[in-house]
């Protein structure tokens, strides 16, 4: 206990020192900018270990970096259940820090010590995993419904180009996610560019990976012309590029959608998979930073309202208190190796 | 703190030799090393170390409304962690308390949506970790298993059912004044949780009950000798029964405030409790073996664990590392006295 204290005291004090001799060093103005308002933000998520949280502190910092005279205090429970992010949160309250952004473990768990924290004067924002409407000002969705499902389909028609007949593999059919992308893409086919592509059926692997891999066989049996498949789900993706690969289809069917780069990264490298897309966590935790700096800064992120996030554009926010960052993130050959080691 | 059981011991037996013969001392003399070695001397001065240590560090720590918040994550357990030590201390354990927790709150989850006012809630929690309790009890005295492997079973029975009915769902409806309970101060200045508050008080009941009455001086006879507790005439099994029972009540309590505060219930609420639980009543001193310990050192280890676990939490040390640095401490704390102890006799 007590060496424990010794030790962040020397610590601290190396640091002092370290910023003292860098203080000294830089010219006068830049100092006083970065002392003029040094905001705190806590970014907590579920649980610390997670290499995708890691990724959202990462582009956390960039925008602090960015922004200048922002201090971020990346943090988590060690079991991620809503009573040990509670305590979590409890101890950032305690501090004063200026904002929180917190990626919840329970929805409504969180809505009291969120209301707690904004009548203490502390701005509250979700990310990743929302909490409910009451517990904080705003929620940043990673991306929306209706950009999830034009996504996937202009990959499937870059890859096939513009051309064939295609299928849908999905997760269950009682899934309410995958059932509104796929309702978002079937619009998205409507538009005029698309009249060449036939949407031939829609197939359930469950999110098993063998009822994924034995749909993905039947489907090429079943429709010989076949040539792409959109799985919106990262087990169908993943199981559908392996019957690929495995029964000798690549470079005849490519498989496409929302799929982690850690897993898609083979399937990328050997062509059973020309693109695939999910949001991008080093994104995501720059995005959710931002917009708490411009709340911090008096912006109003209420319903109807635009908020900014700095090199991703700007959003609205719905009437539910919710927007959506951006469209999926797109991963292919170039960048899928370099990903593949965050998540 | 290692004070005998039975009136009559070694030291006695030697002056009752001499010239004291007819002087029957209610304990056994302390000696002044013997105060400061006791369990409760350290854990005060490790106490007062904690809350120097953080004053010194976080200009956050000596805040009411910062400590009074403190006390809502740990008081729940701490709750629990009273009827802990007493099974602990009659040689028993209970594994399932926070399965018990989990299955009380989706009763008191049901009830809730089901438009139930806060006096139906609370009782219902109760008497569902009552019944819950009073299973394990029944279980333990009348199959012979030691608890700790029922307790396990039960573990999974409780919690398993509280997953079968509920999946991945949550339950979220609570009247307004049922969630007061657990979301505002009991007494506004100085600012005291209703959580903490019950713990107080059930503190001061265990703690004369224990040591001061005869029911409880038959729970340290029945900790260090169960069997010759059974022959000087004392209702082993009654006792056992009605303290397992006495640990789903509290349970069901702890379930209550719990989910007052945070107006939710999911399967995996209070997950991997039953250690931290455990965790305290040992560094309160309680003796894993039986016989030993006292509620002030529970009480003690309560504060010293729930304020070093905030205290770190304020200067941003992640949870993994506070896990870390407690288990140490346990380790520490207990180990020192051992050593030092031994120092003390070779000299």
């Amino acid at each position: 206990m007590s060496h424990m204290m010794i030790k962040t005291d020397r610590r601290r004090l190396l640091q002092m020192i370290g910023a003292g001799a860098l203080g000294s060093t830089l010219p006068f103005g830049m100092m006083t900018s970065a002392n003029a308002a040094n905001l705190r933000i806590a970014m907590v998520v579920k649980n610390l270990g997670n290499s995708y949280f890691d990724a959202c502190r990462d582009g956390a910092n960039e925008a602090a970096k960015e922004l200048g005279g922002i201090e971020i205090i990346y943090t988590a429970p060690t079991k991620a259940t809503p009573e040990d992010q509670i305590a979590v949160i409890d101890a950032l309250i305690a501090q004063k820090v200026d904002g929180i952004m917190v990626s919840s473990n329970d929805a409504n768990a969180l809505v009291p010590v969120g209301k707690k924290a904004m009548q203490r004067g502390i701005k509250v924002i979700s990310f990743d995993s929302a909490i409910a409407k009451d517990g904080r000002i705003m929620h940043l969705n990673a991306s929306s419904t209706a950009l999830i499902g034009a996504k996937q389909v202009q990959m499937i028609a870059k890859t096939i180009k513009g051309e064939g007949e295609i299928a849908i593999l999905s997760a269950a059919s009682t899934m309410t996610n995958q059932n509104s992308w796929i309702a978002a893409m079937k619009d998205e086919l409507k538009k005029p560019e698309y009249a060449k592509i036939k949407l031939v059926t829609t197939v359930y692997g469950d999110d098993q990976d063998d009822k994924s891999y034995r749909e993905m066989q039947s489907l090429v049996k079943a429709y010989p012309n076949l040539k792409g498949v959109i799985s919106p789900t990262t087990i169908g993706i993943r199981s559908g590029a392996k019957a690929i690969m495995d029964g000798g289809l690549t470079g005849k069917v490519f498989i496409t959608g929302l799929g982690l780069p850690s897993e898609m990264k083979d399937a990328v490298l050997k062509g059973a998979c020309d693109t695939f897309a999910i949001w991008n966590p080093v994104d995501y935790g720059y995005a959710a930073t931002q917009i708490m700096a411009s709340i911090l800064k008096g912006a109003d992120a209420g319903p109807g309202k635009m908020v900014k996030m700095g090199r991703i554009g700007e959003t609205k926010v719905g009437d539910d208190g919710e927007a959506a960052m951006s469209e999926p993130f797109t991963f292919d050959k170039s960048n899928v190796e370099q990903f593949a080691k965050i998540f | 703190m290692r004070e005998p059981v039975t009136v009559s011991n070694e030291s006695e037996a030697k002056s009752a030799a001499g010239a004291e013969r007819y002087r029957v001392a209610d304990h056994a003399p302390r000696r002044l090393a013997d105060v400061l070695l006791r369990w409760e001397s350290i854990l005060v001065m490790l106490l007062i170390a904690v809350i120097i240590g953080n004053i010194v560090k976080s200009p956050y720590f000596l805040d009411p409304y910062n400590l009074a918040d403190a006390t809502y994550n740990f008081s729940e357990k701490a709750i629990i962690a009273l009827v802990m030590a007493l099974l602990i201390l009659v040689r028993e354990i209970d594994l399932s308390v926070a399965a018990i927790v989990a299955l009380s709150a989706l009763v008191v989850g049901f009830l809730g949506a089901a438009g139930y006012g806060p006096f139906v809630l609370i009782v219902a929690g109760i008497a569902i970790g009552g019944l819950c309790g009073a299973f394990n009890g029944f279980l333990v005295t009348r199959s012979g298993v030691p608890s700790i492997v029922i307790t396990i079973g039960t573990m999974s029975l409780f919690r398993g059912l509280a997953q079968v009915s509920l999946g991945d769902q949550a339950l979220t409806t609570y009247p307004q004044a049922f969630l007061d309970l657990g979301q505002t101060y009991f007494i506004d200045w100085p600012p005291v949780p209703l959580s903490f508050f019950i713990f107080l008080v059930l503190a001061a009941v265990f703690a004369v009950f224990l040591h001061l009455t005869a029911t409880g001086r038959r729970l340290f006879a029945i900790g260090a000798n169960p069997v010759a507790a059974r022959f000087s005439g004392i209702r082993v099994d009654r006792i056992r029964f009605a303290l397992f029972t006495l640990s789903g009540l509290l349970s069901g309590l702890g379930a209550v405030l719990l989910t007052a505060r945070i107006g939710t219930m999911r399967p995996n609420i209070a997950l991997g409790w039953e250690l931290d639980i455990i965790t305290v009543v040992i560094l309160g001193g309680v003796a894993i073996s039986g016989g030993i310990g006292t509620i002030g050192g529970v009480v003690l280890a309560v504060f010293v664990l729930g304020l070093t676990t905030f205290g770190l939490s304020l200067m941003n040390v992640p949870g993994i590392v506070i896990n870390v640095l407690l288990g140490l401490l346990l380790i520490i704390s207990i180990a020192a006295p051992i050593l030092i102890r031994r120092v003390v006799r070779r000299h």
